[in-house]
């Protein structure tokens, strides 16, 4: 990742930061801003300002009607995106919000001013709140536009209706606007504003849309104008040239020819890697099912019981368990158990208090003031085990003792299932991976999480990008022992960290000895062509001059000197 | 003016679902009623962006305030529901009853 930088020239190159690693060619479309109108803009009816109950009406029937629209939304949008649009509508429904502006308005205020004050008073009190309030500004504020563009008869704020394939440019995506794309014209998405972790980056990524964010300038971008969207390099080049259009060109053919491979993982010498897919829903399951997938490595069931005030049943999780399993058939599912707390808070069973969350009761940590959310998921994996007769895999979440591994694994065993393993995020877990080992069948290695305990850095806190990077040497380490604990044991050792979807990533981790990686399932045909063009030894040489490094751009320089030529093209690294 | 002072039993505090659990509770009595927090302004027990906006952790105190002929009988039922914690598993069913 890159920071912004400056600079907007017609035929030059803008830059910010990148989401996920595909190129595109298309037009701009600029999502329209909020409307543009003086705060004392007189609200007319039939060209002459409108009385005060008018006005009063008109605001009130903005209201209800934006609230109205957001509602219907959101019940046409699912996950995420329906959260935040359900959350929106509550704001546009807000008993103070309106009745303040209202009694403005009455007072005489011209509505657009009224509006403002009050959102702006809002939004101040969010800032200072700080956390998850803060992020919830951006609602506040697409909540006001919609109701000014309404009250005012001016049309809807966001994106327009796309009439072509487009490169959809804002200053930042509002969820109710990402809501509101036609993806099937929505090539690219390049905002002003934003991180590689917020919404817009999220659900791109789950559209598989390449993204660039924090692109400075991006908004004075002409409608019309092509522009080049490199998601790899996070740069957005304005009216590509022939020699863009062509690079371009050649890596999309070479993601169409990527995707045809569909063996199962493996080294150009046949050393097996399993290629496995992350998943949150058993929706999830089965669209990836449906692909080449060798299974699911990751099953986040904290999906299950996120956005509710009470835990779900064994019934129901059996349920969601189940049909997750029926969707995979006989290929591997890996079910990690509830991991919550920290920046994964639940209505009910979070601790509010903590002072460091992400040291506190989180994860498998639960059981201790919670054991029964822990023994109905694994009943629920029981019965959805004999209800399919799958045999999944189960795991726990920051596991930092053998003593915590051999808990879960008593736990596991007594409610039926075969299969038990931990994972490894906690560098105490990575040091001690032989102990650990002995307790259960295999491990699963979360990187990111791994990252941040090692390095003592806050997932979160972008400006610390460079040191929550797998690539340092002192993570690597921990991976390579926790590798080799399972070599010497002869049982799995797994990656399900985003490190097991950068391509080249994969190699060195192969190179490490981890028999497995799963990851999201847009990265899958990068990493199977990218094993399947090294050899064991390679990808152990990698290894190798990746932990020798200084430091993380050394490491990764250095893995790549080692990558075969037709790799490094196809894959634009 | 009828008052109460009650301490937040949602173990999340008065955040989130149990923000909206409370508020769409004050909105269904039908009657104005405000939260303040020991020493702050009052302020409508309807609004979510109010209530949520006082960041009220588990276990605070805050004071509840209506006028009016049903201003006892809305603030014993929303004392009540801040008594308990909207986080347990019947939380949902007894704040919607």
């Amino acid at each position: 990742m890159t920071a912004a930088t400056v600079g907007a020239p017609a035929g030059g190159v803008l830059h910010g930061v990148g989401v996920g690693r595909r190129s595109v060619v298309g037009p701009v479309a600029q999502v329209r801003p909020a409307p543009s109108v003086p705060a004392d803009a007189p609200l007319l009816v039939d060209g002459r300002p409108a009385g005060p109950e008018q006005v009063h009406a008109a605001v009130e029937t903005a209201f209800a009607d934006v609230a109205a629209g957001l509602r219907v939304q959101a019940d046409a949008a699912t996950g995420t995106v329906r959260d935040v649009l359900a959350a929106t509508a509550q704001m546009a429904a807000d008993n103070a919000l309106r009745t303040q502006v209202l009694a403005r308005v009455d007072a005489g205020e011209p509505p657009v001013a009224a509006l403002d004050a009050v959102v702006q008073m809002f939004a101040q009190m969010f800032e200072q709140a700080g956390g998850y309030l803060a992020e919830r500004v951006t609602d506040l504020r697409s909540v006001r536009d919609r109701v000014v563009a309404r009250t005012l008869g001016l049309p809807d704020p966001g994106v327009p209706a796309l009439t072509r394939p487009s490169v959809v440019v804002a200053r930042d995506l509002a969820p109710a606007d990402t809501a509101a794309l036609d993806l099937d014209n929505v090539l690219a998405i390049v905002t002003e504003l934003g991180g590689p972790t917020g919404h817009t980056a999220i659900i791109a990524g789950q559209l598989g849309l390449p993204c660039v964010v924090r692109v400075a300038g991006a908004t004075d971008l002409e409608d019309g104008v092509d522009v080049a969207v490199d998601a790899a390099d996070g740069t957005v080049v304005v009216a590509p040239g022939d020699e863009v259009r062509a690079a371009v060109a050649r890596r999309a053919e070479a993601d169409r020819l990527l995707a045809r491979e569909t063996g199962p993982g493996a080294t150009a010498d046949g050393h097996a890697v399993a290629l496995l897919a992350n998943i949150g829903t058993a929706a999830d399951a089965e669209r990836v099912g449906a692909g080449p997938v060798e299974g699911v490595g990751l099953f986040r069931t904290e999906v299950i019981f996120l956005e509710r005030t009470t835990a779900p049943t064994q019934d129901e999780q059996a349920e969601a368990y189940a049909q997750a399993l029926r969707a995979m058939g006989d290929r591997k599912v890996v079910v990690r158990t509830l991991d919550a707390g920290a920046d994964k808070p639940l209505a009910f069973a979070s601790q509010p208090d903590e002072e460091n969350p992400a040291l506190g009761v989180r994860g498998y940590r639960l059981v201790r003031s919670n054991p029964a959310l822990v023994e109905t998921q694994l009943a629920a994996l029981g019965a959805a085990q004999a209800a399919t007769g799958s045999t999944p895999w189960v795991m726990a979440p920051m596991i930092a003792t053998p003593a915590e591994a051999r808990d879960f694994a008593g736990r596991a065993r007594a409610a039926g299932v075969a299969t038990v393993g931990v994972m490894v995020e906690i560098p105490a877990a990575a040091l001690r991976a032989r102990e650990i080992l002995a307790e259960v069948d295999f491990v699963s290695i979360g990187t990111n999480d791994l990252a941040q305990y090692t390095m003592a850095t806050d997932r979160l806190r972008g400006e610390l990008a460079d040191l929550l990077d797998v690539w340092q040497p002192a993570v690597l380490d921990l991976v390579a022992a926790t590798a080799r604990a399972g070599q010497d044991l002869g049982k799995p050792v797994g990656v399900c960290g985003e490190s097991a979807g950068d391509a080249l990533m994969a190699l060195v981790l192969t190179g490490l000895g981890v028999t497995s990686l799963s990851m999201s399932p847009g990265a899958l045909p990068a990493v199977r062509f990218a094993l399947r063009h090294h050899t064991r030894e390679r990808c152990e040489q990698m290894a190798r001059a990746a932990l020798a490094a200084s430091s993380a751009p050394q490491a990764r320089a250095d893995a790549l000197a080692l990558a075969e030529a037709q790799v490094r093209e196809t894959l634009g690294w | 003016m009828a008052e109460r002072t009650v301490a937040v039993a949602s173990r999340v505090g008065l955040h989130a679902r149990p923000a909206m659990l409370f508020t769409q509770a004050v909105a269904a009595t039908g009657v104005p009623v405000t939260i303040a927090t020991a020493g702050g302004a009052p302020v409508d027990a309807s609004s979510i962006l109010f209530v949520m906006s006082l960041g009220i952790p588990h276990g605070a105190e805050v004071t509840l305030a209506a006028d009016g002929p049903d201003a006892d009988r809305a603030l014993d039922e929303l004392v009540g529901l801040l008594a308990t914690d909207l986080d347990a598993p019947e939380a949902d069913a007894g704040a919607t009853s």
